[in-house]
C-alpha cells in the first residue's frame, strides 16, 4: 500500500470520526497542521505544501475541488458549512489540484547516461524514423523525428534507454489530458469518460475526486433513513462474510442494504432478451453497457458504436427503481469502487448519492465496527451467485450465457459469440473502434473500463 | 517438534482498511527455512489501534506478544528471524 493511499484513508478516518462527534467545525482546519507538524518529515518539498495538500485533500472530501477556491484563506470550517447544506460542488466529478501537480514532462524515450556508445549500435538500426544517431560516443535521439515507439528500448544491451512517462496522460485511454500553458495537467471534460485512471495514476495525488460523504453523514446524522445499495463487487473487499459486512453497515446508521446485484438480475435477464431481439432483426453487434465509464467513451469517443451499445440499464439503476419504490423517501447510496458511477448517478433520479469502497471501509473503522467480530443473521433474499460475478471481467457473458442457458435452450434463436475488452487503454479504443465498422468477429462484446472488470476500480479497498 | 511461531494478521477494520488485506501473502513469501515452523492465522481486532492511535496501524502479533506496527511482509519476516528464529530451528 503506497503513501498516497495510506494518507488518503488515514485522513477519511480522521475527517469521519470528528464529523460524528460534532467536533469537526472546530478542529478541520487544525487537521492539516496536527498531521504534519513543524517537525516532520516532508513528503513533498516541505510541510507546507504537505499541508496545503491535506487542505485540498480535505475539500475533495467535502466535494470542492481547488477550482472553487477564490479566496485561499477561507477557512475549511466555512466549505464543511456550505457541505452540509448541500452547497458543494460534485460536478465535474474530478479535479486537478494544480498546486500539487508535479508538471511531469510529456512522456517521451530518452537515453540514459548507462550508454556506453558500443559498436553493435542496435538502436540506431531498430529505429523506424531513423532518429537515432550516435554522437560523441553516445546514442542520440532526435526529438522531431522520434514516434516513441520503444523499440530501442527492447533491443539495448545495456537498459541505457527509458521511457520517461507522463503517469496520468499514459494511463487515460480516451487523450482527456492535456496541459496549460504553465505545464500543470487540465482535464478536457468534454473527452473524460470518468474511469479515475489518472486519479489512480498521479504519483503525486494531484486529482482527486469531489466525494459526497458530507451528504452521506449529514443524512445519517439527522436520522434520516439512508439505503445502502452495494455492488457486487463487494465480496472480497472487506474481511468477513457477506452477512457480517451487511450487519456492519446497518451499525453504520444505513437503514436498509440492497445487494447490486439483485439489479444485476434484473440487467442479465433484460439483456439476453434485448440480444435476441437485436440479432433477430438483424444487428450484427450488441456492447454491455453496464459500465458506465464505457457508455462515456462510445458516446464521446466512438459514435458508429453507440447504436450498438445495449439499452438495458445498468444494475445500479435497477436497484435504485426497487429502492425508489421500496423506500421511497429514503437517502439512496450507491457503493461501488467506481468514479464513473458518480457520472452516472447525476443522471439518475433514484440514487442520491455515491460511496467508494474506500470511503465505506473509512467509515467502518472511523466508527471501531470490527466486522469480523459481529455475529450476522443470514440475509433474507441474497443474490444469486452469477449476479455477484457481474464485478469480474467476462462476468456479464457468463451471467448472460446462464440467462440463454437456463432460460431459452431453443437451439433456432441466435447463438452469442462473445468477446471481452479486458480494461479500456488506448489500444482496446482502437479495438472497439473496429467492432464498430464490422471488422471484428463476435457479435457480444462485453466491455469493462477496468481491468479484471469492477473488483479493478480505481476506488476499491483492497487491490 | 516444538510449537511453531504464531503470527496472527489483525483483520480488524481499521488495520484492514490500512492494509492489513496485504499480509495475507504473508504464507507464501515465507523463506524456505521459516516454513515449517510458522503458523499465519488472521485474527480479530488485537486492539492495538485504542484511543484512536491508528496511526501506525497494520499491526501484526507474533509468539502471542510481540506486537509490530506499520507492519509489511519484509518487516514481520525480519521481527521473526531476529528475536523467534534460531539457526538452529525452532523457536
Amino acid at each position: 500500500m503506497n503513501n498516497a493511499e495510506r494518507t488518503r484513508r488515514q485522513l477519511m478516518i480522521r475527517f469521519i470520526q470528528e464529523f460524528y462527534d460534532g467536533t469537526l467545525e472546530n478542529s478541520i482546519d487544525r487537521i492539516p497542521v496536527d498531521l504534519r507538524p513543524r517537525n516532520y518529515e516532508p513528503n513533498r518539498c516541505c510541510i507546507y505544501k504537505d499541508r496545503a495538500m491535506l487542505k485540498y485533500r480535505l475539500m475533495a472530501l467535502m466535494g470542492f475541488g481547488m477550482e472553487e477556491e477564490t479566496d485561499e484563506i477561507r477557512p475549511l470550517r466555512d466549505y464543511l458549512v456550505d457541505a452540509k447544506a448541500g452547497k458543494n460542488h460534485t460536478d465535474p466529478v474530478l479535479s486537478v489540484c494544480t498546486v500539487g501537480c508535479h508538471g511531469c514532462v510529456d512522456s517521451h524515450v530518452q537515453v540514459t547516461d548507462s550508454c556506453v556508445g558500443c559498436f553493435a549500435r542496435p538502436c540506431v538500426g531498430v529505429c523506424p524514423k531513423q532518429a537515432i544517431s550516435v554522437i560523441k560516443g553516445r546514442s542520440t535521439i532526435d526529438r522531431s523525428k522520434c514516434i516513441n515507439c520503444g523499440k530501442c528500448i527492447d533491443v539495448c544491451p545495456y537498459h541505457a534507454i527509458v521511457r520517461n512517462p507522463l503517469p496520468c496522460e499514459d494511463a487515460c485511454p480516451v487523450g482527456a489530458i492535456g496541459k496549460d500553458v504553465e505545464g500543470h495537467v487540465r482535464i478536457d471534460f468534454d473527452r473524460c469518460i470518468y474511469c479515475g485512471k489518472c486519479f489512480r495514476a498521479c504519483p503525486f495525488s494531484a486529482i482527486m475526486e469531489r466525494s459526497h460523504l458530507v451528504g452521506i453523514l449529514q443524512a445519517m446524522k439527522e436520522g434520516k433513513q439512508v439505503v445502502a445499495m452495494v455492488a457486487p463487487s463487494i465480496t472480497d473487499q472487506f474481511p468477513g462474510t457477506i452477512e457480517q459486512l451487511f450487519k456492519a453497515l446497518k451499525i453504520a446508521g444505513f437503514s436498509e442494504i440492497m445487494e447490486v446485484a439483485l439489479g444485476a438480475e434484473m440487467t442479465t435477464a433484460h439483456e439476453a432478451e434485448e440480444f435476441f431481439e437485436r440479432m433477430e432483426r438483424g444487428d450484427k453487434l450488441m456492447t454491455s453497457s453496464c459500465c458506465p465509464a464505457w457508455v462515456e467513451a462510445a458516446k464521446r469517443h466512438i459514435p458508429d458504436i453507440v447504436p450498438s451499445v445495449s439499452s438495458t440499464p445498468s444494475p445500479m439503476a435497477f436497484a435504485g427503481q426497487i429502492t425508489a419504490k421500496e423506500h421511497p423517501d429514503a437517502v439512496k447510496v450507491f457503493i461501488g469502487p467506481c468514479i464513473a458511477k458518480r457520472r452516472e448517478a447525476q443522471n439518475d433520479p433514484n440514487v442520491d448519492f455515491v460511496m467508494t469502497f474506500e470511503e465505506l471501509g473509512a467509515l467502518l473503522a472511523a466508527l471501531e465496527i470490527d466486522i469480523i467480530s459481529l455475529e450476522a443473521p443470514p440475509l433474507e433474499c441474497p443474490a444469486a451467485s452469477y449476479a455477484r460475478n457481474f464485478a469480474k471481467s467476462c462476468g456479464v457473458s457468463q451471467a448472460i450465457l446462464q440467462e440463454i442457458g437456463s432460460a431459452k435452450p431453443d437451439d433456432s434463436r441466435p447463438k452469442i459469440d462473445e468477446k471481452f475488452i479486458n480494461g479500456l487503454d488506448r489500444k482496446s479504443v482502437n479495438l472497439l473502434k473496429l467492432y464498430a465498422k464490422g471488422k471484428l468477429p463476435g457479435n457480444f462484446v462485453e466491455v469493462m473500463a477496468c481491468s479484471g472488470g469492477c473488483v479493478g476500480g480505481p476506488c476499491s479497498l483492497a487491490r | 517438534m516444538a510449537d511453531k511461531i504464531k503470527v496472527e494478521i489483525c483483520m480488524g477494520t481499521t488495520c484492514y482498511v490500512l492494509g492489513s488485506f496485504r499480509l495475507s501473502a504473508l504464507e507464501e513469501r515465507l523463506p524456505d527455512d521459516l516454513k515449517p515452523c510458522v503458523e499465519v492465522v488472521g485474527c480479530s481486532c488485537l486492539n492495538a489501534c485504542q484511543d484512536r492511535n491508528y496511526g501506525n496501524a497494520p499491526f501484526v502479533r507474533i509468539g502471542g506478544t510481540r506486537i509490530v506496527d506499520n507492519a509489511t511482509i519484509e518487516k514481520v519476516i525480519d521481527v521473526i528471524y531476529a528475536e523467534f528464529f534460531n539457526a538452529g530451528g525452532q523457536a
